[in-house]
């Protein structure tokens, strides 16, 4: 049936230089002198295990965008609520840590003169409960949001609209004292994670690491997907969506399906996120952040799911040296990006790769075919 | 149900249609339509433009509703009630009139897609796939001639094939029903032929409905014809007494 590998040639060097990232990054910040020049600085563990939650977060909106034509401008709101819950399980490692020495209440309840902790913090002291639902959340508002738009048959830029009003009405929701989870300032000041102290350089290491694993293991779920028949649906539902209707497919089901595992995945990307940068606020909910988690992806290549990751990557290695070297000039340099992706290489980076080794195959097919207007002469 | 229990005219056939209207912002697309299809027929529907041809077709496939009217189909399923993909699991199938196939996928997955299978997300995420699974494609893809074209990428075929891999992907669902919107339009005089030849084969094991305006192509057909005209019909019979007729001659033939 001429159907795709689980690994192509990509996927097997993406997945073969993340797993060797994994193994040897902590080995050479951790065992290696200072002075040695294959020593890792610890800023840089931190800052590249920030650009693998980024990437993703890229591949799962590649999931949604790429695949299923599902443009979600949104897609912070299930990275920031995914990191929301490992920040609650962080703040409550803190314990009588905090600047006020209160064992049962975070510093901020104590500042806003709280007796006890509201419902919505009730077992977030357990990691495994915080874990669950740092999947739990993002997965639920995907499927009750996917429930009511895709069900409605909401496509196109309406759809985008939506999902961009959903992350900035979480960002409000969030900004408000009351809501219960530091209000503007977000959760911050963290101590420990599962025991181990969230600043050194072993754990940044093992977050780095665990981030590398996490965006392998998000790659090979999503390319399982993507090569399955279920895929093929899916590409079939972004190309001709009522011909896929006419053809008994639920179209519906099928897009809540890929939006709601989309979601899963931004907010693993966005525990893993929370203990490495050591907060969380309002400002990650930004629609902003989502729109620019969209040019990462279309800059490496959208419906490539490798491209994606690659784009989240170099773009964000770009921003941290403009910030940097040239503060004011990285919203110019991003918006100039965008549009010259758009307008060049509308496949994105890795798109110039395919088409560069695709172009004589396509040739050769085009030669040998005839039209169907020659065949019937 | 009820209306199906004591009308033989509705139990008997396979698509049923009575008093059918539709209206769109004031405009009435379909007046009062009527017609039964009997199971393994094959019928051409004629009209000019704005006739209400392609409203019906949406009618039946669940895309629009009707405002009032009976829609049966196999004697007894009430379409008005039931959505796109239950209706084409019922046995409904359809072609666009602009071909419409999946563009970035292969000849070869744009007919397996369409095959008669288990639809749900589950089931295509997790089922096994039968084996005679790739028979089935060779046989559709030798019927609509596409058998060397089959590693392609449908967006890459000539308008003609992407019409051709439309009513193959018809014919892997295996409706009972067939509806096909102007296959022949844009099709070169050669292509046109082996289309009409293509659809008389269908017919054999399948109840087909071809809205079509090439009356060339209606003749090469060689069936029972109806004739819609403001949105009910007009006349029906075989071509020849159709085309005879003056007030078919007056809307339609004679222009």
């Amino acid at each position: 049936m001429g159907d795709a590998k689980l690994l192509d040639f990509k996927g097997l060097v993406f997945v073969a230089v993340l797993a060797a990232a994994a193994a040897i990054v902590p080995a050479l910040t951790l065992f290696t002198p200072t002075a040695s020049p294959l020593h890792v600085p610890p800023y840089l563990v931190a800052l590249f295990g920030k650009y693998l939650c980024f990437a993703l977060l890229a591949l799962a909106l590649d999931l949604v965008w790429g695949y299923c034509g599902i443009l979600s401008l949104g897609h912070g709101a299930f990275f920031a609520l995914g990191g929301y819950a490992m920040g609650m399980y962080l703040m409550r490692q803190i314990g009588s840590r905090g600047v006020y020495a209160n064992p049962d209440l975070p510093d901020f309840m104590v500042f806003l003169n709280w007796k006890a902790v509201p419902f919505t913090w009730w077992g977030f002291s357990s990691f495994p409960y915080a874990l669950a639902m740092a999947l739990l959340v993002p997965g639920a508002l995907a499927f009750a949001f996917g429930w009511l738009a895709f069900r409605s048959r909401v496509t196109g830029v309406y759809l985008s609209i939506i999902t961009q009003a959903m992350t900035y009405a979480l960002q409000l929701a969030f900004f408000r004292n009351d809501m219960g989870f530091g209000g503007n300032n977000g959760l911050t000041d963290f101590k420990d994670i599962l025991g181990f102290n969230v600043q050194s350089d072993a754990t940044r290491a093992a977050l780095f690491s665990l981030s590398a694993i996490a965006l392998i293991g998000a790659y090979l779920a999503a390319r399982a997907m993507t090569v399955s028949k279920f895929g093929k649906v899916v590409i079939a539902i972004r190309d001709a969506e009522s011909r896929a209707r006419f053809i008994g497919y639920r179209v519906e089901n099928y897009k809540i399906a890929v939006f709601v595992v989309s979601a899963v995945m931004a907010g693993v990307a966005g525990a893993l996120y929370v203990p490495q940068v050591g907060i969380i606020n309002p400002g990650e909910f930004a629609p902003a952040n989502s729109i620019e988690a969209v040019i990462w992806v279309s800059v490496g290549g959208r419906g490539t799911l490798v491209g994606a990751a690659l784009g989240a990557i170099l773009v964000n290695f770009a921003k941290t040296w403009f910030t940097g070297a040239l503060p004011e000039f990285w919203l110019f340099a991003l918006g100039l990006l965008f549009i010259v992706v758009t307008i060049f290489m509308p496949r994105g980076l890795l798109g110039l790769f395919d088409s560069r080794r695709a172009a004589p195959a396509k040739a050769a097919a085009l030669k040998s075919a005839p039209t169907a207007g020659e065949a019937a002469q | 149900m009820s209306v199906a229990a004591d009308n033989p005219a509705l139990t008997s056939s396979l698509l049923y249609l009575d008093g059918v209207c539709v209206t769109f912002d004031g405009y009435r697309a379909l007046r009062g339509l009527s017609l039964v299809l009997a199971p393994g027929e094959m019928r051409a529907i004629i009209g000019p433009n704005g006739a209400g041809k392609t409203t019906m077709m949406d009618i039946v496939t669940g895309k629009t509703r009707a405002d009032s009217g009976d829609v049966y189909f196999g004697g007894g399923h009430d379409l008005s009630r039931l959505d796109e993909a239950t209706i084409a699991e019922l046995g409904v199938g359809r072609k666009f009139q602009k071909p419409t196939v999946f563009e970035s996928h292969t000849v070869d997955d744009n007919i397996l897609l369409a095959l008669k299978a288990p639809r749900t997300a589950a089931a295509t995420l997790f089922g096994r796939r039968p084996p005679a699974e790739r028979e089935r494609i060779d046989r559709i893809l030798e019927t609509t001639r596409l058998k060397d074209h089959r590693a392609r990428r449908a967006a890459d075929l000539s308008h003609g094939q992407k019409q051709w891999l439309e009513i193959g992907m018809l014919l892997a669902q295996d409706p009972k029903l067939l509806l096909v919107d102007e296959p022949v339009a844009g099709m070169t005089d050669a292509e046109t032929a082996q289309t009409a030849e293509l659809l008389r084969e269908i017919a054999k094991d399948h109840s087909v409905v071809v809205v079509e305006h090439d009356m060339a192509f209606v003749r090469d057909l060689g069936v029972k014809v109806t004739v819609l005209h403001e949105g009910s019909v007009l006349a029906e019979g075989a071509l020849d007494d159709v085309s005879a007729d003056p007030r078919v001659i007056e809307v339609y033939l004679g222009r």
